[in-house]
Parts: C-alpha cells; sequence; structure tokens
C-alpha cells in the first residue's frame, strides 16, 4: 500500500494547507510536502514495493520514468513557488497552495495508474487541479485564459472518458473478461480484442489525451494558458500535465500495438506530429509575447514527441529520453520568464527590452534555456531529438526527418528573435516602474538554473540508471521477439 | 435484456437533449438537464433488477445525488447573480439546432446498428440514446454563446457518455466510477465558480467578450 502514499501524503498536504490561517507561512507547505513525497518516491524507486489497489497502481518502468521526473520538476518548483509568493504577499494563497499540492498527488497517481479507468480520472484531476491555479492573478486576462482552458481540457477529456469505455468494449465484446481496463491483462489479450471498438477507442483517446498534451490542431487553450498562468504554472503545465497525458497515450498505443494495429495509431501520431511542429513553427514567427512563446515552444516539443513515438522501438526510446529533456528545460524556462516578466512589468517584444539589465540572472538563465530548448548541444534535447532524427533515416521516413529539422530551424529563427530582442537594450519605462520586490531573489534564481543544470547534465552524461528504465520501458510498450 | 421500463427512461433522456437544444429560459435547461442526470442514475437499478448489490446502489445513488441536486443547484446559484436568464444570439439559430437534433438522433441510430455491440445491449436503445446525446451535448458547447449553456452542453456530454458507461457497469471497479463522479462535481464547481467571476468581470455571461487573448 505504500504507493498509495505517493498520492496521499501530498493530498494531505493539500488539506494542510487549506486548513492553515497564515498566509505568510503557508507556502512552506509546498517545499515541505515536495520533500518529503521526493524522498517517498526516491524510495519506492530503489525497493519496488508491488502493486497496490489489485493491481491498478504499480510501479512499471514507464511509471518510474514518469513518477521520477516529476519529483525532480515538482521539488525544484516548489522552491521557487515560496519565493514567488514571497513577492505577491497581497494576494491570498490559500487556494494557490492547496491545489499546487493536489496537483502533486493528481499527477503521482496518473503516473502509478495501471488501469485505463483510474488513468483517466488521475489525468483529469490534474486538469481540474490545475485551473485555480491559473486564476491566481484574479484580472479579466486570466479569467478568459482559464474559461478556455476548462472548456476545451473538459471536452477533450470527456472525449477520452469515452474513448475509454470504448476500449473497455472493445474487450468485453466478445465475452465477459475478468480484469477489464488493467493494462498488463490487455497487453496480455491483445489478440483476443475487438478490432473495430478498438480503432474508434485509440481515434477518441488520442484526441481526448492530444487536447490535455497540447498538439496542434487541439493546442488551441495553450497560448492563452501559458500565457496567463504564473511562471511556476507553466512549469508544472508544461512539464507535468503534458507528461503525463504524453505517457497515457503510450499505453493506449501499446495496447493496439498488442492487438496488431500499431501501425493505425503510429500514422495518426506522426501526422499530429508534423502538424504541430509546423504551426508551432509559424506562430513562433508572428508572437510578440514571450510567454505564448514558450506555449508555442511547447506545441512543438510535444510535437517531437509524437514524432518520435510512431517511429518504433528506438523512436520510442529518444521520445522517453526527450521528455525528460522538456520537462526540465521548459522548467527552467517557464520559472526564469516568470521573473522577467514580473520585473519588466510587461510581456510582448513592444513593451520589453533590456532585461539582462533589470535582472541579470533571470536573463541569463533564460538565454541559455533558449539554446537549450532549441536543441543547442551538449544540452539533453540536443541528444534526443539527434537520435529521433536518425531514426526517422533508418527507418526510411527521410522525408519526416527533413521537416523535423525544417521545423526546428525556423522555431529556433522564432524564439532567438523574441529572446534577443526582450533581453537586449535598454530597459522600457515599464520596468523602471516596478518596485525592488519584484527583482530577483535567490528563491526565485536558483530552482531555474538547478533545472536548467539537470538539463545540461541530462545531455553531458546521461545517468545510466535512466537509460537502463528507458529501455526498459520501450521493451514493456512495444515487445521485440 | 433490457427492460421495457429502460427503454422508457432512455426516451427520456433523448427529450431532455432536444428541449435543452429548443432554448427555454436557463433555469428550465438546468432542471432538464438535473432530470436526464437523475433519469440515467435509474438505470443500473432498472437493468440489474435480478440482483442488486451494494455496487449498483452506490453508483444510482450517486448519480442522483450528484447530477440531481448538487450541480443544479450550484449552477442555480451561480444564474441567481446573472441579469438575464435566457440564451441570446446563438450561432444556429433555435429551430435549425432542434433540427439538427434530430438529425443528430437519426444518426446515432445508423452507428449503433453498424457498431459490433456485446450481446445484451444489442438492439436496446441504451447506445443509440447515448451516442445522440454526446453529439447533442457537443452541438450546445460548439452553438451557444452564454457560458452557463456551455456548462449545460458539457453535462450532456457527460451524461450521454455515462450512460454508454452504464453498458459496462459490471467491468468497472467501484473506485474509477466514484472517481469519475468526483471529477465531474469538481469541474462542474469549478465552472461554476469561473461564471460567478466572468459575471462580476464582464457583466455578464457573454462569452464572445473574452477575446483579448490572440496573437
Amino acid at each position: 500500500m505504500s504507493l498509495l502514499l505517493l498520492v496521499l501524503i501530498p493530498a494531505v498536504f493539500a488539506v494542510a494547507a487549506f486548513a492553515l490561517n497564515d498566509n505568510e507561512r503557508r507556502p512552506w507547505l509546498i517545499p515541505t510536502g515536495a520533500a518529503v513525497h521526493a524522498a517517498l518516491t526516491t524510495f519506492l524507486l530503489r525497493f519496488d514495493p508491488g502493486p497496490a489497489l489489485g493491481g491498478a497502481l504499480a510501479l512499471d518502468a514507464q511509471g518510474r520514468i514518469v513518477l521520477g521526473l516529476l519529483s525532480v520538476l515538482f521539488f525544484g518548483s516548489s522552491v521557487y513557488a515560496v519565493g514567488y509568493l514571497k513577492v505577491h504577499p497581497e494576494r491570498d494563497n490559500r487556494t494557490f497552495t492547496a491545489c499546487l499540492l493536489a496537483f502533486l498527488a493528481a499527477t503521482s497517481l496518473a503516473s502509478l495508474s495501471q488501469h485505463f479507468g483510474l488513468l483517466w480520472v488521475a489525468v483529469e484531476a490534474t486538469t481540474l487541479s490545475a485551473a485555480p491555479l491559473l486564476y491566481f492573478k484574479h484580472n479579466a486576462r486570466s479569467l478568459e485564459a482559464t474559461w478556455k482552458y476548462l472548456v476545451i481540457g473538459s471536452v477533450g477529456i470527456a472525449l477520452a472518458l469515452l474513448g475509454t469505455f470504448f476500449l473497455a468494449t472493445a474487450e468485453t465484446a466478445g465475452g465477459p473478461v475478468t480484469d477489464v481496463l488493467l493494462f498488463p491483462a490487455m497487453l496480455a489479450r491483445g489478440g483476443s480484442l475487438s478490432v473495430p471498438w478498438l480503432r474508434i477507442a485509440v481515434v477518441f483517446l488520442i484526441v481526448g489525451y492530444g487536447t490535455k498534451m497540447g498538439v496542434a490542431p487541439l493546442h488551441t487553450w495553450k497560448p492563452d494558458a501559458y500565457g496567463e498562468a504564473p511562471g511556476i504554472v507553466g512549469a508544472m503545465l508544461a512539464g507535468g500535465v503534458t507528461t503525463v497525458a504524453f505517457t497515457a497515450i503510450l499505453r493506449v498505443r501499446a495496447v493496439i500495438n498488442a492487438a496488431g494495429e500499431g501501425a493505425m495509431a503510429d500514422h495518426t501520431l506522426l501526422a499530429i506530429g508534423i502538424f504541430s511542429m509546423l504551426v508551432a513553427a509559424l506562430f513562433l514567427l508572428v508572437t510578440r509575447d514571450f510567454k505564448r512563446m514558450l506555449a508555442y515552444s511547447s506545441v512543438e516539443h510535444m510535437g517531437i514527441l509524437s514524432i518520435g513515438a510512431a517511429l518504433g522501438g528506438a523512436g520510442l526510446w529518444a521520445a522517453l529520453f526527450h521528455v525528460w529533456n522538456n520537462s526540465l528545460t521548459k522548467g527552467a524556462l517557464f520559472l526564469s520568464a516568470g521573473n522577467i516578466r514580473r520585473a519588466a512589468g510587461a510581456r510582448t517584444v513592444d513593451e520589453v527590452a533590456g532585461m539582462a539589465i533589470r535582472t541579470p540572472v533571470s536573463a541569463r538563465i533564460f538565454v541559455t534555456g533558449l539554446l537549450a530548448v532549441t536543441a543547442c548541444p551538449p544540452f539533453g534535447p540536443f541528444f534526443s531529438e539527434l537520435r529521433i532524427v536518425r531514426t526517422a533515416f533508418a527507418t526510411g521516413h527521410a522525408a519526416v526527418a527533413a521537416g523535423f529539422l525544417g521545423c526546428l530551424l525556423f522555431a529556433f529563427f522564432g524564439l532567438t528573435r523574441l529572446v534577443f530582442a526582450i533581453v537586449d537594450g535598454r530597459p522600457r519605462p515599464a520596468a523602471r516602474a516596478t518596485g525592488p520586490r519584484l527583482r530577483e531573489t535567490a528563491g526565485t534564481v536558483l530552482p531555474p538554473l538547478a533545472l536548467l543544470g539537470a538539463s545540461l547534465w541530462l545531455g553531458l552524461a546521461t545517468p545510466s540508471v535512466l537509460q537502463e528504465t528507458w529501455t526498459a520501458a520501450v521493451q514493456a510498450l512495444l515487445p521485440t521477439p | 435484456m433490457v427492460g421495457r421500463l429502460v427503454e422508457l427512461v432512455l426516451v427520456a433522456v433523448v427529450l431532455a437533449d432536444l428541449f435543452v437544444l429548443a432554448s427555454p429560459p436557463l433555469a428550465a435547461c438546468i432542471r432538464a438537464v438535473a432530470l436526464q442526470g437523475m433519469a440515467l442514475g435509474l438505470i443500473p437499478l432498472l437493468l440489474h433488477r435480478d440482483g442488486w448489490s451494494a455496487h449498483t446502489f452506490l453508483i444510482a445513488f450517486g448519480m442522483i445525488a450528484l447530477k440531481g441536486f448538487l450541480i443544479p443547484g450550484m449552477l442555480f446559484k451561480a444564474l441567481r447573480e446573472a441579469p438575464l436568464h435566457r440564451e441570446e444570439e446563438p450561432l444556429v439559430g433555435f429551430s435549425l439546432s432542434l433540427i439538427l437534433g434530430g438529425g443528430l438522433i437519426a444518426l446515432a441510430v445508423a452507428l449503433a446498428g453498424k457498431l459490433p455491440l456485446p450481446v445484451g445491449v444489442k438492439g436496446s436503445l441504451l447506445v443509440p440514446a447515448a451516442l445522440a446525446t454526446v453529439m447533442m451535448g457537443c452541438l450546445v458547447i460548439v452553438t451557444r454563446v452564454k457560458a452557463m449553456s456551455q456548462v449545460l452542453g458539457f453535462l450532456m456530454l457527460e451524461n450521454g457518455i455515462l450512460a454508454f458507461g452504464l453498458t459496462l457497469s459490471r467491468e468497472l471497479p467501484v473506485l474509477v466510477e466514484t472517481g469519475v463522479l468526483m471529477d465531474v462535481f469538481v469541474g462542474v464547481f469549478i465552472m461554476a465558480v469561473v461564471i460567478r467571476h466572468i459575471q462580476l468581470e464582464f457583466g455578464s455571461m457573454n462569452t464572445r467578450k473574452l477575446t483579448a487573448l490572440k496573437e
């Protein structure tokens, strides 16, 4: 039952945060909860406790990848949360603190779920706990973003529920079976699943979880949500929700592969992936807002993940590698972008310039993060994207590789154009008007620096334990005889 | 086999869809969707008349309490602060949406006939009614401009999906079904809160005013 603790502990902290009547000390519950959660995660990753809840919760290779990543990302961001909430003592942080901890509980549940129904419940809980976080600024713009996020996200996730029911029908159409919707059981009985139901299920599940992931054309909520969200919430959405949704799709893909229909899912993922990269590259060239820019960059990276996952075993390995790279790099970018936006008092290139003078450390992290996210060596993303390109060539997808590289190039132009425009030059009046309390502090600078360092470390010396887990996950998802 | 009583309940479910499409005052729409949810809550009791288990009771009770009382209660609370209680200027006129609704019902029946349904639900109205409700829910979400109408459309969509899920009610663990209901509850709760804030901020529930965010 110790797996359940991974969900219950952050949930208890969330309740405590909601009950505590001290706006000043309450934020400390976030890093405390995150530290306990991270310690437990480390312990459980080392000593696998075995499944819980009748097999509905288990720590398989894919779960280990996601759980480990979430732990690192959340712990890093939790330290930032204290620094962030300290510069906004006037805002009531009760809901924010509670929802952030509930978010950790929901994402942990999603990474452990072996039952497709429970997985859906967890992903939906992730979505819902993030909605109040988006509205933290309590202004008209954040309200609009929250509403769009809620409506588009809820409809998308509702379709995923319908897909989950279709998936169950694919199992029961031939007669009653036990352990319906349990992932390992579905993989084992792959051949006996009803193919027509399975196909409809896959379409609905890819659309549903794809909406959460934010692949084009289901990404329309993303620029609004990421643009209005506080930096830390952007890091949680772009590093956490997208990862959980992507790995949900990977489980669906494994089931349809076990039924011998994997080609259909591959074609869909490939098409979505290329389209996402293309849409993102084009919008990166026109957007003028540096937080919306990060949203389009996220769409681009979701495209990269989809393409990797569509290219068979080697591509999937690279995609799992890229999941880590994307989350850590995005975390660093969103957290530093939050510092810059706060000090600049604005967010478009028309109003922001010279941030290298106003927020020297954050600006440096932001520029280095830009290099990492556009796949400059020796950062992690370079190596995972290189592997995807090489796999595309090796599997005879030369056109895909060409399109992939072309989109990366345009994205690079778009991103550098914006980033250097806000960093270079002389500070604008809006930035001069913001008070000294919005400047950088150790609490808001060290977390993005640490996440960026982790991304660099992944590139320079990918830990062998991670590599082994990725290999094990690929073997479990796409078994090769 | 699915009894005649169940068919009757399912007809009521589809009628509730059409009622919302015809767009009476919003309060009446909330009541119609609430009745629809309560009707769905009765179905597990009627389906498994041979042997009611604690599981069946829990699901039936949960759905009726949630969809019939809690959710409508929250929506009425949000509505009380609204100056106007009727959907205005929908993107598709009311009579046209009724005609579209009829078309969607026909489509749902045709689709359900084509699908290789499991034995036991084949030939019953359960799957066509579920699919029709899903599609009409989507229609309401995309054609109505009031935030409240969009939430009602989402609830119809969710009701349709849960109706389909009732064909599986013996296969799903209680934990998952409870989780799904909890998520729906929290989702609507958050939406109701956001609607109240939209009213305070923009002076109406019209989502066409939400256009500040763009490239």
